[in-house]
């Protein structure tokens, strides 16, 4: 941000004659800082830590903190590629099928006595393979995405059901159970806890920092002035789609290791929860607009209001009310924001102007 | 006699921009009433401001001597004011009946039915009494651009309007068809209709028109007779300088061929085009709506496939199937339409001048910030864009600003060939002249330019060479000496064909067959 201001505040080269407002005024600057949403969300995020730390005991507990980690994880990592989907104008509700997909084989896998290595392999291969099926049609054949998603959280998830029936793969590996269950070293941070935070890392650079960020940012505004401007916008939007397979594939290992055992049903209803995460997080849904530490503000945010009303005793059904709740807020307040922002621009420069 | 309609001091603000500033405009019955004005002048906000599009910041508007106010297009609709829109908004899928009435269905009394008997009948007497062979029921994706305009008016019949405005009802039109639109206009006068008649077009304004009112830059600025007036004196008014300062094209020399194009096909869009193009340059394309102009330049770019024929590069033939080779051959194209295929509105200036250059302002694909800001200032300063900074996004500026960025944005891919669509559509007469100005440097520093215009002066003006297309094919061509504005307008309504002496035997051919289709039509 600070490079921003660098750039606002040299003022070369652009001709002034029109400045309406002063950006650079400490009052504005101000007014630009808390509308934005990643800020309000964090503002959300601290209050709902202190306020859980005054209602019980044991919220605030490194122990705790860090072992509640593993409860958002793995929606946590499908997240990241999500928001590039959706920062292109696109959408993918397969994920979750993707992981049942993908944990089936792994279950057949090591029912055939496949080590732990080997089972992760075939984790991420399954869940690129399918994310690269969804592209295809998606790019090369032009389906609309959310048909192509529709169809295949059908198909991805009717072949475990099919093989699985009410069955369930419960065996695996010891040297499977790491991924999902083991922690770093001697101390109480969760492995899936560093592997998000390593991803979200490498996720946010991409998105933030790299030409293909860039890319991804001027197809979500617009599809068609992104070509014209050269941009290859169908190959962009395949390799979206194979991100987003194969962090489901990650996913699925996280999952599948930490509980142990395959059924068909698994990680049933996460697609939606994930879209849920990015969302929340500020990421227009008709795409092009939001950032990734928004999206990871969100995912504390959620991850811990579960975690926190889990200790008040409240029920599922509250916590679900809670997120929809949040969620149109989510969508409405920064809408609000921009109208009013508008408004107040048109006003300065009337008053300038009459 | 007393107005219909009058507009007093109205003033209309957008984030960034001052669209209207204290305009006038009054309206009589029996009047064919021109608004004339260049593109970006305000026409198009003062309509939809009449039509209950938009609302007025400042100002009023009275009908029937009555000061009102409408909040949304129903209101306008029902006080008896309809537009007749530049681009027919019309529902493709359904019949002409269903267009008609759509939006004030009639019902049948007792049962709350639509009422389609009447509704046809009466869409047939509308279209009988407009000497129209229209049949009701059908379907408004299978009529011609002409009719499309001609089931509009029908529609502001239908809804007893009063006062008809006609938004540059003639672009798409042939001249024949022309003259049933003519026609029908001067049935509307008599019958004590009020038309507004916004038109580009100075034989049209004097053919039709009674009054005029001109804008500019959102501003009023006269009023008068359209008989007590000259063209040259519109245009004074339009422009606020005569003609030929407005169009600044230096000599420059003409170098040797960069661009040859031969034989170039798309089925469906264009047929058989070649020319070539040399080093500093201006080739200027002419053409109606809809004559496959914009359509060639896409395929040269790489946007669109084609059928048939080649584009030459130096001499060697080039492979058209991506923008990004075409940029890398060094060819750079400013689209159309602005707004959905120059700019990102979403995208700050910045980021948006930099798109194309993406791959130069980075290392390993890592975005140098540095190189960034450098480029963006290097060219973004050059063509003065006036923003509160270069981190604004693109959708807060003006049309004439948008416009710069998408030429900063090309010239820093430093092109040796740049195509220009319409280059100055809807932009103020500053940036406007700016933009030629530009491009005429451009040319004398030896950049070979393709201009596509609807624009008859600025074609005039700025080409060294002028291509005129008619329903996909090349139907002239003039060097800027011998270059005549009715020959002109003729080959781009297929009226006539110019017959002249070429180079080029294919498209001799081209041209012949040209005739060939025009005899066995006529």
């Amino acid at each position: 941000m600070s490079d921003l201001h660098d750039l606002q505040n040299r003022k070369t080269g652009l001709v002034q004659g029109s400045r309406l407002v002063d950006e650079s005024s400490l009052r504005e600057r101000l007014i630009l800082l808390f509308t934005k949403w990643e800020v309000l969300l964090s503002l959300l995020f601290v209050f709902e830590i202190v306020l859980f730390t005054n209602l019980s005991p044991y919220f605030f507990d490194y122990f705790n903190l860090m072992n509640a980690a593993f409860t958002f994880s793995e929606k946590a990592v499908m997240a990241l590629p999500m928001i590039f989907i959706i920062m292109s104008g696109d959408i993918d509700i397969s994920v979750a099928s993707i992981i049942s997909l993908a944990s089936f084989a792994m279950g057949n896998a090591a029912a055939g006595g496949a080590d732990g290595a080997v089972l992760v392999l075939i984790g991420l291969a399954v869940g690129l393979g399918a994310g690269m099926f969804n592209g295809f049609f998606v790019t090369r054949l032009g389906m609309p995405a959310i048909a192509v998603t529709l169809a295949t959280q059908s198909l991805f998830r009717g072949i475990s059901q099919a093989v699985l029936e009410d069955q369930a793969y419960t065996k695996y590996p010891e040297s499977f159970s790491f991924f999902g269950q083991g922690y770093i070293g001697n101390t109480v941070i969760p492995f899936e806890l560093l592997i998000f935070a390593v991803l979200a890392l490498l996720m946010g650079f991409i998105l933030h920092k790299t030409t293909y960020g860039r890319k991804v940012y001027a197809i979500g505004n617009s599809k068609e002035a992104a070509r014209f401007s050269g941009i290859a916008v169908d190959r962009i939007r395949f390799i979206n789609f194979a991100l987003n397979g194969l962090f489901s594939g990650i996913a699925a290992v996280m999952l599948t290791s930490r509980i142990g055992s395959t059924r068909p049903n698994i990680a049933l209803g996460w697609d939606m929860e994930v879209i849920t995460l990015v969302v929340l997080g500020g990421v227009s849904i008709s795409g092009g607009k939001g950032t990734l530490p928004g999206v990871v503000v969100a995912i504390l945010l959620l991850g811990y209001l579960k975690f926190g009303m889990g200790l008040m005793n409240y029920s599922a059904k509250v916590m679900v009310i809670t997120t929809g709740i949040l969620l149109l807020v989510a969508v409405l307040i920064p809408n609000f924001l921009d109208m009013v922002k508008a408004n107040r621009k048109l006003k300065m420069q009337q008053a300038l102007n009459p | 006699m007393d107005p219909i309609l009058e507009v007093k001091d109205i003033t209309k603000y957008f984030p960034g921009i001052k669209a209207l500033d204290g305009v006038h405009l009054c309206i009589r019955p029996g009047e064919v009433h021109a608004l004339i004005g260049e593109n970006g002048a305000g026409k198009s906000t003062l309509v939809k401001i009449l039509t209950g599009v938009y609302s007025i910041t400042s100002g009023q508007v009275f009908l029937d001597n009555r000061p009102i106010e409408f909040r949304n297009a129903i209101e306008a609709q029902e006080a008896g004011i309809a537009a007749i829109h530049q681009e027919a908004s019309m529902f493709p899928e359904l019949s002409v009946t269903e267009n008609i009435y759509m939006g004030h269905h009639l019902r049948n009394s007792k049962t709350g039915m639509i009422d389609w008997k009447s509704m046809k009948s009466s869409t047939r007497e509308l279209l009988k009494k407009m000497d129209l062979a229209i049949h009701p029921d059908t379907l408004v994706k299978n009529l011609g651009v002409a009719q499309r305009h001609m089931v509009e008016i029908a529609k502001a019949l239908s809804l007893d309007a009063r006062v008809v405005i006609m938004d540059e009802p003639t672009s798409a039109l042939t001249l024949r068809e022309v003259e049933d639109l003519y026609k029908i206009v001067r049935q509307l006068k008599k019958a004590g209709k009020a038309i507004i008649f916004i038109s580009h077009k100075f034989d049209e304004i004097f053919e039709i028109c009674d009054y005029f009112t001109v804008l500019r830059d959102g501003k009023y600025i006269g009023e008068g007779n359209v008989a007590d007036t000259t063209v040259n004196n519109i245009i004074r008014m339009m422009v606020g300088r005569s003609l030929d300062q407005l169009f600044p094209k230096a000599e420059a020399e003409v170098g040797k061929r960069v661009l040859e194009v031969r034989g170039l096909s798309q089925i469906g869009y264009f047929k058989d085009i070649s020319f070539t193009l040399n080093q500093g340059e201006i080739l200027g394309f002419f053409g109606l709506v809809g004559a496959g102009r914009s359509e060639l330049m896409r395929t040269i770019f790489g946007i669109d496939p084609h059928s048939a024929g080649q584009v030459l590069l130096d001499g060697k033939p080039i492979a058209l199937t991506s923008p990004k080779k075409a940029m890398q051959q060094g060819i750079a194209f400013v689209p159309e339409d602005r707004q959905m295929q120059g700019i990102v509105l979403g995208l700050s200036i910045a980021k948006n001048i930099t798109l194309p250059q993406i791959d130069a302002v980075s290392r390993a694909g890592v975005l140098n910030a540095g190189r960034e800001r450098s480029l963006t200032e290097e060219y973004g300063t050059a063509m003065e864009i006036r923003a509160a900074g270069w981190q604004v996004d693109a959708d807060t500026l003006s049309g004439g600003n948008q416009q710069k960025v998408v030429l900063a944005k090309w010239l820093a891919t430093r092109p040796r060939i740049l195509i220009l669509d319409e280059p100055t559509k809807g932009i103020d007469v500053a940036t406007k002249a700016a933009v030629h100005k530009l491009v005429s440097d451009l040319a004398a520093d030896g950049i070979a330019v393709i201009m596509v215009s609807s624009e008859l002066p600025e074609v005039l003006g700025m080409s060294d060479r002028i291509f005129v297309m008619s329903e996909g094919r090349i139907t002239a061509e003039f060097a800027r000496a011998e270059a005549d504005s009715d020959e002109i307008m003729k080959a781009a309504t297929g009226h006539s064909i110019q017959q002249r002496e070429t180079n080029e035997g294919e498209m001799e051919a081209g041209m012949m067959e040209a005739v060939m289709m025009e005899e066995e039509k006529g």
